[in-house]
């Protein structure tokens, strides 16, 4: 009971600070509504079992990008726009139509699947009994650290390219 | 009861991301288009933590991934970002035109 009351909390934080991401005129309103669905998110992520996750999300999207896309709108000076830029009202009309459908699209996806559900009770039990014994970090530690540890620390490299890449790409050209 | 916040998050996660596409085709800020992109990348994220419980962990292995792939994108995106400004005086997707045709 008290799961769902916390879930519809947490969805419609979420899809309202979605919607008014983009329906917002001002870029740093924009960001912190993108800010609360990802927050709204890692609440989500809670209920659902993956702890471990809910707080790297906090870390990483709260955290890091936040403050990288808020760093930038501050250096470019946007955030005092008036007019909004939005596109005409033909193309509003056709992303609103493209939206509906792509959702309508997965949502019958989702809703057709309930009837043949991956899920059954047993595997609920399994992962209740690796929380358990592992504790929420150790259970997604092992794959990573055994059978994922090429890909692990290729991440690592992709990070370091990263790097050198921002700078590089954002530095002034010498004149 | 636990099958029914499943649902539900994938039904969640099906709006998220067509909140998402909407943005990127409606916005010409291209930083607002970006983030509507980090927010398609959440609902994908969303999905595979709700099928890491039927499937196994390893999918929420998959989301970490997903994460820093996303955070690695998100540095490299916004300096191109900084770079374009410097050139159009301007952050607007529709004066991009540099490699069409």
């Amino acid at each position: 009971m008290i799961e769902t009351v916390f879930f519809l909390l947490f969805a419609v934080l979420a899809a309202g600070g979605a919607i008014m991401m983009i329906a917002s005129r001002n870029p740093v309103a924009s960001l912190m509504y993108l800010v609360l669905a990802f927050f709204a998110l890692s609440g989500i992520f809670v209920l659902l079992d993956a702890h471990f996750l809910a707080a790297v999300q906090v870390i990483v999207y709260a955290g890091a990008i936040m403050v990288l896309f808020m760093f930038v709108i501050m250096l470019l000076n946007l955030g005092h726009r008036e007019d909004i830029d939005m596109r005409s009202h033909l193309t509003r009309l056709v992303a609103l139509v493209a939206g509906s459908a792509l959702f309508a699209f997965v949502a019958a996806l989702v809703l057709r699947g309930e009837q043949s559900s991956l899920a059954s009770d047993e595997s609920g039990l399994v992962l209740d009994a690796i929380l358990r014994s592992r504790g929420a970090v150790g259970a997604v530690a092992e794959p990573l650290f055994t059978s994922y540890l090429v890909p692990f620390e290729l991440t690592s490299l992709l990070l370091l390219v990263a790097i050198v890449g921002a700078i590089v790409l954002a530095q002034r050209r010498a004149p | 009861m636990n099958l029914d916040i499943e649902n539900a998050a994938l039904i969640l996660s099906a709006f998220l991301f067509a909140v998402g596409t909407a943005g990127v085709l409606v916005r010409r800020n291209a930083i607002i288009v970006f983030m509507c992109v980090e927010l398609m990348l959440n609902a994908v994220n969303l999905t595979l933590v709700v099928f890491s419980r039927s499937l196994g962990l390893e999918a929420q292995v998959l989301v970490f991934f997903v994460m820093a792939v996303a955070a690695a994108e998100a540095a490299v995106g916004l300096a191109i970002i900084i770079a374009i400004f410097r050139h159009y005086e301007g952050v607007d997707v529709d004066r991009f035109n540099l490699l069409r045709w």
